[in-house]
């Protein structure tokens, strides 16, 4: 669904990532794991398509998509999206419709009805009149799922979906994406700072380390001590849960 | 979540949002401002009788009555009508360009730079003043606002170098515009009436002179309500919807320039009423631009014509500065505002 190969991203004159390659499964789950400043973000925001870079990258089998067709393709949400405190749920809701509204056109009913739909999907249909400014930190991040959901685009990209969240609602977020992405087909790619989260919800993993790919694979083979060690600099004891995935503890040097 | 059948049946059974209810009354709010400006002055005139020859029916006033209504009053409505709306929707549009609340008509040097091209012509051309103003007045703005676009752009992306570059070139343009003055101190007083802004040049030609310009601007500024939603998430996520933040950007804020040039071509600087109505009416209505826009556009020339109604009437026969006047009463106005929609809006 996304295939990723030679991508480099140069920033302010200095080389952010170098050679990647990526491969996404269409409805799979990957995420994109690496210490801070690793480039995790840039990688995400070059698939996008909203950074300048070389390479080749395919979304759903085409290449060089742009504009309003490559976001019919990609819905992408930054780490901390702006929401504009007048603005009501519905109303930022629709702002999914973009991609289909022609420049100066008006939003039909159909997508009003399609926002509507992605409200009740994710439990926000009461909110609809409500201002984003009086919503909390969990129900903001539900309705930029909802915006990305009305935008029907197949490929969904978030960008540390949970930060700013506490656990039991970093827990709900991930449940609800793993849910969206399982009933509505959705292939999902967001970076992932914390890693025993990557390793209960990814079924692959991308290591991004100094703005390259230092391994890639099922949580197993990446979350190992080894590599942990080597690009976190962390001292971590691996073991295997019943589910099979890694479960990573922090140990005192 | 709910199941499909569930999510079907009740989107079946919301209702549509109603939005043409705050719509009409801004229409009825500015329709009753207009008809007690036309009804009050320093003459008082009958109400039944002003309204028969407005709308072109004969009435019993006397030619010198008729005379005021027909050349003084209602030209004078109407200006302060449309450059109150023009001021309050460029604003609400410098604002969703710049996604900046504090962002004002006058922010990227539209002032300054019709400041100085009023202050030039006033100083060194007086005899061509009653048409030179004007045109210089709307050229200063229109340069100015280019000046600092293009010194922005130059500078780097993003709003903020944008707003700096304006704050510089507005002070730029201002020092240049004190030193024009001092060569003509005797020609101070005029400068000054300029400055604090004002309706008492009204007239039919200058509502002609500046109309084109303004529904130009105004219908331009109109349909990019839903565009100015989008930019309010940020130029990335924009970009993620499809949409070129750059190029509207750059067209919404030609538009509202073009706006406030027309303003302050006829009615020199009339502040406070370009920010403090769209946060009047973002407090009310709601911070979508879809509605903000139009609300602006005729809340705006309902609070200018009260104002100038206010204006020529509180000191009459005399007449207070209409800049004055707008912070004056538009202040107190706004921090009630802010108080009473405190719990709602944050």
């Amino acid at each position: 669904m996304i295939a990723v190969s030679g991508l480099d991203v140069v920033r302010d004159g200095r080389p952010v990532l170098r050679e990647v390659g990526l491969d996404v499964a269409e409805g799979s789950w990957t995420a994109v794991i690496g210490p801070n400043g690793a480039g995790k973000s840039t990688l995400l925001q070059a698939v996008a398509g909203l950074l300048p870079h070389t390479g080749r990258i395919r979304l759903d089998g085409r290449e060089g998509l742009r504009g309003r067709e490559r976001a019919r393709t990609v819905a992408y949400a930054p780490q901390n999206p702006l929401l504009p405190e007048d603005l009501t749920v519905l109303d930022y809701t629709l702002l999914g419709r973009s991609p289909y509204i022609p420049y100066l056109g008006r939003e039909r009913a159909e997508d009003r009805e399609i926002a509507e739909r992605a409200l009740l999907r994710l439990d926000l249909a009461d909110f609809a009149g409500r201002r984003l400014g009086r919503m909390s930190g969990g129900e903001r991040q539900r309705v930029v799922l909802a915006r990305a959901l009305a935008q029907q685009a197949p490929i969904l990209m978030l960008d540390e979906p949970t930060t700013a969240l506490d656990l039991g609602h970093q827990q709900q977020v991930l449940e609800l994406l793993d849910e969206l992405r399982l009933t509505e087909g959705l292939t999902v790619l967001t970076t992932l700072h914390d890693l025993g989260t990557a390793a209960q919800y990814a079924d692959t993993l991308v290591l991004v380390s100094g703005g390259r790919v230092a391994a890639c694979g099922t949580p197993a083979e990446v979350l190992t001590a080894d590599l942990v060690g080597a690009h976190f600099g962390a001292k971590v004891s691996v073991t295997r849960g019943p589910d099979g995935r890694p479960r990573l503890a922090l140990e005192r040097p | 979540m709910r199941d499909r059948p569930a999510v079907e049946a009740a989107v079946k059974a919301r209702p549509r949002r109603l939005r043409p209810v705050p719509l009409a009354a801004a229409v009825a709010v500015l329709l009753a401002a207009m008809t007690a400006g036309l009804l009050e002055g320093a003459a008082s005139l009958p109400p039944g009788e002003v309204l028969r020859a407005v709308f072109g029916l004969d009435s019993t006033l006397s030619p010198m009555e008729h005379a005021l209504l027909t050349e003084l009053r209602l030209p004078r409505v109407l200006l302060g009508a449309l450059v109150g709306g023009l001021l309050a929707l460029a604003g609400a549009g410098y604002q969703g360009v710049l996604r900046n609340p504090l962002a004002d008509p006058y922010l990227l040097g539209a002032s300054t730079g019709a400041g100085l091209g009023a202050t030039l012509v006033i100083v060194h051309l007086p005899v061509a003043a009653s048409y030179g103003v004007p045109v210089a007045a709307f050229t200063g703005a229109l340069g100015g606002v280019a000046l600092a676009y293009a010194l922005g752009r130059a500078a780097g992306p993003g709003t903020g170098t944008l707003i700096l570059a304006g704050v510089a070139v507005s002070s730029f343009l201002a020092a240049v515009q004190t030193f024009v003055q001092q060569a003509g101190v005797d020609r101070l007083e005029q400068v000054y009436s300029w400055l604090l802004g004002g309706l008492a040049g009204a007239s039919w030609q200058s509502l002609g002179m500046i109309l084109p310009y303004a529904l130009v601007s105004t219908a331009v500024l109109l349909v990019h309500g839903r565009l100015l939603d989008v930019l309010a998430v940020g130029d990335d996520e924009a970009a993620s919807l499809g949409v070129d933040a750059a190029r509207i950007r750059l067209v919404v804020l030609a538009a509202a320039s073009l706006a406030t040039a027309s303003a302050v071509a006829v009615s020199g600087l009339i502040g406070f009423v370009g920010i403090v109505v769209p946060h009047a009416v973002r407090r009310l209505a709601g911070g979508s631009y879809r509605i903000l826009l139009p609300l602006s556009l005729l809340a705006g020339g309902a609070f200018l014509v009260v104002a100038d109604l206010l204006a020529r009437t509180l000191l009459a026969p005399g007449e207070l500065p209409l800049g004055v006047l707008t912070a004056f009463i538009g202040a107190p106005f706004f921090l009630a505002i802010l108080r009473s929609t405190r719990g709602r809006a944050s």
